[in-house]
C-alpha cells in the first residue's frame, strides 16, 4: 500500500530540502543540510570580528556556535524520531513532534539567513535599484520603512524576529514580526528579505535592555546584496 | 494610585555567586521598572482596572478591554511575576532549606524535594523562547482538592491568569528563564542557571505562599 510521505511535506515545510532551500540566495543545499537530509551549521561568511562595532565578537561566536548549533543538533534529533515515528505509523507522535520541529527547525532556517543578511560595516552598501524602487513605493522611503520596522520589532514582546517580507500575491514590501523561532515564510506565507533577530540573545550582552539601540545600530551591518538576491529571487 | 517598583528585600550582590549583581541591577532598575512604567501607562485611563490590585488585574486579564489588552498582560504580567520573584530568592545564608507544610506537600505529591527539583528543571529548561517556570498550588473546585503541580508560561503570563493559562493555581515558587535573567552571567547555558538558582531559594517565603493559599 503506497503512503504519502508526510515526513516530507513537513520538510518542504521547513525548508530542509533543497526546493526550498534555492529561495535563500547565496546558500547552496550542501551549506544547509549534508547528505541524506541532515541538517549541518553553515559556517559565517565572515570572521567573529566582522561586524565589530555594531556586534561584538562575543555575540557573533556565542550566537553561531552555541545557540544556532543548538538548533541544528535539536532539528536532526527530532527529525530522526520523526522518521522512526513515520516508519511505525505513529501519527500521534508525529503531532507531538511538530512543536520542537517548529523551534528547532524555524531556528534553523533563520540563522542561516541571518548570517547572510548582515555583513561587515565596510561592506554594507545602501539598497539600490529595484529593492530601492520597491521601498520607496511601500513605505514612502528608506527611513520610513526603517523607523517602521523599528518600531514593530522593537515591541515583539519576549523573543521573536523582525523581518522585511515579500507578498508575492500582492507583489508588495511588508514589515512583520515573529514570535520565537517561527519561520516567517511557512507561517505568513510571506517571503524574508531581511530578518533581525530579537531574541536577547542577540544583544544582551553589550546592549543589556536596551534594544531600540542595538536596532539603530544594525542598519549599518545589513548586506543590501543579499536582500536585492532574495527580492530577485522572489518575484522571479 | 500607580504601581510602584518594590525595593529588593536585599542587596544586589546578595544571590552572589548564584545570580550576579549586573544582572540583578538591570534586572531590578530597568526590566522591572519598565513592566511598572508601561502598566501605569496602560491604566492611565480605566481607573477601574487600576483600582483592582495588581494580583487581581494579572487574574483579570482575559476581561481587559481589547486596546490594552495586550499591554495589560505583558507589563501587568512582568510587574506581578518580578515583584513575586524578588521576594522568593534570598541570600543562601538566609533559608533553612523546605520546610514545615510546604515540604510535606511536595513529598506527597512529588516523592521528594529533589523530584520536584528535577520536574521544575526540565520545565525551565524547556520552556522555549522566553517565559518562566512555576510551582503551583492547584485547588480542584469540585472536590476540594490540593495539589502542588509544576507547569510553565510563556512571556509574561502567569498561572494567575485564569482563562489565558493551561494551569491556572497559586504560585509557590516562579523562576524567570527570559535571557535576560541569566545571559550576561550564563549565556547560553540556561540549565547551569536553572541548577545555581535553587541555592539562593527563600523556602521561608514559600512556605509563606504555600500557607497563605
Amino acid at each position: 500500500m503506497a503512503r504519502r510521505s508526510s515526513l516530507s511535506t513537513i520538510k518542504r515545510m521547513v525548508g530542509v530540502l533543497p526546493e526550498q532551500t534555492s529561495v535563500i540566495a547565496g546558500s547552496s543545499s550542501s551549506t544547509l543540510h549534508g547528505s541524506r537530509g541532515k541538517a549541518t551549521l553553515p559556517d559565517l561568511p565572515y570572521d567573529y570580528s566582522a561586524l565589530n562595532p555594531v556586534i561584538i565578537p562575543e555575540i557573533m561566536e556565542l550566537h553561531h556556535k552555541k545557540h544556532h548549533q543548538t538548533y541544528v543538533t535539536n532539528l536532526n534529533s527530532f527529525l530522526e524520531q520523526l522518521a522512526e515515528a513515520e516508519h511505525a505509523g505513529d501519527v500521534n507522535k508525529m503531532i507531538a513532534l511538530q512543536s520542537a520541529i517548529k523551534f528547532n527547525g524555524g531556528g534553523h532556517l533563520n540563522h542561516s539567513m541571518f548570517w547572510e543578511m548582515l555583513c561587515p560595516p565596510g561592506s554594507s552598501e545602501p539598497p539600490q535599484g529595484k529593492l530601492l524602487d520597491m521601498i520607496e513605493r511601500d513605505f514612502g522611503s528608506l527611513d520610513t520603512m526603517i523607523s517602521k520596522f523599528n518600531g514593530k520589532t522593537a515591541a515583539v514582546q519576549g523573543s521573536g524576529w523582525g523581518w522585511l517580507g515579500y507578498n508575492t500575491e500582492s507583489d508588495k514590501l511588508v514589515v512583520a514580526t515573529t514570535a520565537n523561532q517561527d519561520p516567517l515564510q511557512a507561517t505568513t506565507g510571506l517571503i524574508p528579505l531581511l530578518g533581525i533577530d530579537v531574541w536577547e540573545h542577540a544583544y544582551y550582552l553589550q546592549y543589556k535592555n536596551v534594544r531600540p539601540d542595538y536596532l539603530k545600530e544594525i542598519w549599518k551591518v545589513v548586506n543590501w546584496n543579499n536582500v536585492a538576491d532574495r527580492l530577485k529571487n522572489a518575484s522571479s | 494610585m500607580s504601581f510602584s517598583l518594590p525595593e529588593l528585600p536585599y542587596g544586589y550582590d546578595s544571590l552572589e555567586p548564584f545570580v550576579d549583581t549586573t544582572t540583578m541591577t538591570i534586572h531590578h532598575t530597568k526590566h522591572h521598572q519598565t513592566y511598572v512604567n508601561n502598566i501605569n501607562k496602560a491604566l492611565e485611563d480605566f481607573p477601574e482596572f487600576k483600582g483592582l490590585g495588581i494580583e487581581d488585574i494579572n487574574a483579570k486579564v482575559a476581561s481587559v478591554p481589547d486596546s490594552i489588552a495586550t499591554a495589560v498582560r505583558n507589563n501587568g504580567g512582568g510587574h506581578w511575576n518580578h515583584s513575586f520573584f524578588w521576594k522568593i530568592m534570598c541570600n543562601p545564608s538566609s533559608t533553612g532549606g523546605p520546610a514545615g507544610a510546604l515540604k510535606e506537600a511536595i513529598d506527597k505529591d512529588f516523592g521528594s524535594v529533589d523530584a520536584m527539583k528535577e520536574k521544575f528543571n526540565a520545565a525551565a529548561a524547556a520552556r522555549f523562547g522566553s517565559g518562566w517556570a512555576w510551582l503551583v498550588l492547584v485547588k480542584d473546585e469540585a472536590t476540594g482538592e490540593r495539589r502542588l503541580q509544576i507547569t510553565s508560561t510563556p512571556n509574561q503570563d502567569n498561572p494567575l491568569m485564569s482563562s489565558v493559562v493551561d494551569v491556572q493555581g497559586t504560585p509557590i515558587l516562579g523562576l524567570d528563564v527570559w535571557e535576560h535573567a541569566y545571559y550576561l552571567k550564563y549565556q547560553n547555558r540556561r540549565p547551569e542557571y536553572i541548577s545555581a538558582w535553587w541555592n539562593v531559594v527563600n523556602w521561608e517565603q514559600a512556605g509563606e505562599n504555600f500557607n497563605k493559599a
